[in-house]
């Protein structure tokens, strides 16, 4: 494998460790459940879509054949992402959770 | 080069996956540890497809793609289980 | 044609799904793949919702472009607030009022608000008038209903025509 290949492949999967840390740390410093939802959701969502393009980088390279099965899993997270988002969002506004003092606008009763 | 990336990533995976562990254990709310376990099972198929590349094997593709399907499907049931008192009604 | 092909597009998207899952790219593969790709959408077809027909293919494409860019840059400062300060952001909730009634339309108008860090779509209204947003960092809610609208529900509008 050529070093620039190699290069990409460590790249990509620094960026994607790098960003799945930061939507982690968004789960514990953030300050009430609507706001930790932004940093899971998405941050975590590019970081493991980061990884796995490197991982079709990195055998598409190491065995000279196309491999684009880990597309599948993006795509999956990518679809289901906002769909997790939406309902948990619904279910906190449902059981009245705390927003933080600053929050403008009211949640929806459900 | 690569070895040395692949182990930052473990070892940045592996904070991630703790701190969504503290968050599980800590709460406050039911929803915040639902979100938390959501994490978790997106870290962990980054986890795994990591570990399929330092082991240059691909057969841990199946094993990722199942966790990205159950795990939705169980926040999905967890979430309208909180939210309705029932999952199929 | 139209009973047994109800849906092209879901079957090419079928299609393509299972030569990615198979990661095989052999004509047995290809033959399997349209039987699948044949048999699935007319099985299903009592189950779907009305499907608006692609207007401007083109358009889509500059769309999804431009979405993903919008998620790279998003995302880069959605993680700068979060490493900084997050005891200084300012959330807020918008209620963001929808000129369609088409129900693939606006899933995919929520689903795009979710994936763009900063805004994550909460609820929609019964009459599916509404949209409520949760925006992370919000200096203007009025500016941040107004660039949803614009950014992202008049080109969904255009290339679905409706």
């Amino acid at each position: 494998m050529s070093i620039w290949v190699e290069g990409v492949v460590a790249a990509l999967i620094l960026i994607g460790a790098g960003f799945t840390l930061v939507g982690s740390i968004g789960l514990v410093r953030l300050q009430d459940v609507y706001t930790r939802l932004h940093g899971p959701t998405k941050a975590t969502t590019l970081g493991v879509g980061s990884i796995i393009l490197a991982s079709l980088v990195f055998f598409t390279a190491k065995t000279g054949v196309l491999s684009v099965h880990e597309v599948l899993i993006t795509l999956f997270l990518f679809i289901t992402a906002p769909v997790s988002a939406h309902l948990l969002a619904k279910t906190a506004m449902h059981r009245q959770e705390k927003k933080v003092e600053s929050t403008r606008g009211e949640p929806w009763q459900q | 080069m690569l070895s040395f990336a692949l182990n930052a990533a473990f070892v940045m995976v592996g904070i991630a996956m703790l701190l969504g562990g503290w968050r599980v254990l800590v709460g406050p709310s039911l929803t915040d540890r639902v979100l938390a376990l959501d994490t978790l099972y997106i870290n962990s198929i980054a986890l795994i497809v990591l570990f399929g590349i330092y082991l240059g094997t691909s057969m841990y593709f199946e094993a990722a793609l199942l966790i990205a399907l159950i795990g939705f499907v169980s926040t999905v049931a967890v979430a309208k289980y909180l939210l309705r008192g029932d999952i199929i009604e | 044609m139209k009973r047994w092909v109800p849906s092209p597009m879901l079957s090419l998207m079928l299609w393509g799904l299972w030569l990615l899952l198979a990661n095989d790219f052999s004509p047995g593969q290809m033959v399997l793949g349209v039987f699948f790709a044949l048999l699935i959408p007319v099985i299903t077809e009592p189950f779907w919702l009305r499907r608006p027909r692609i207007v401007k293919p083109g358009k889509l494409v500059m769309f999804v472009l431009m979405v993903h860019r919008d998620i790279l840059v998003a995302n880069m400062a959605v993680a700068k607030l979060i490493l900084s300060s997050p005891s200084q952001l300012r959330p807020a909730f918008v209620e963001v009022p929808l000129d369609t009634d088409n129900e693939f339309v606006i899933t995919v108008l929520a689903s795009v608000v979710s994936l763009t860090p900063g805004t994550v779509s909460a609820d929609i209204s019964a009459d599916r008038r509404t949209l409520l947003v949760h925006g992370l960092d919000v200096e203007d809610r009025a500016a941040l209903v107004a660039s949803i609208k614009q950014r992202y529900e008049a080109p969904l509008k255009e290339i679905f025509g409706c």
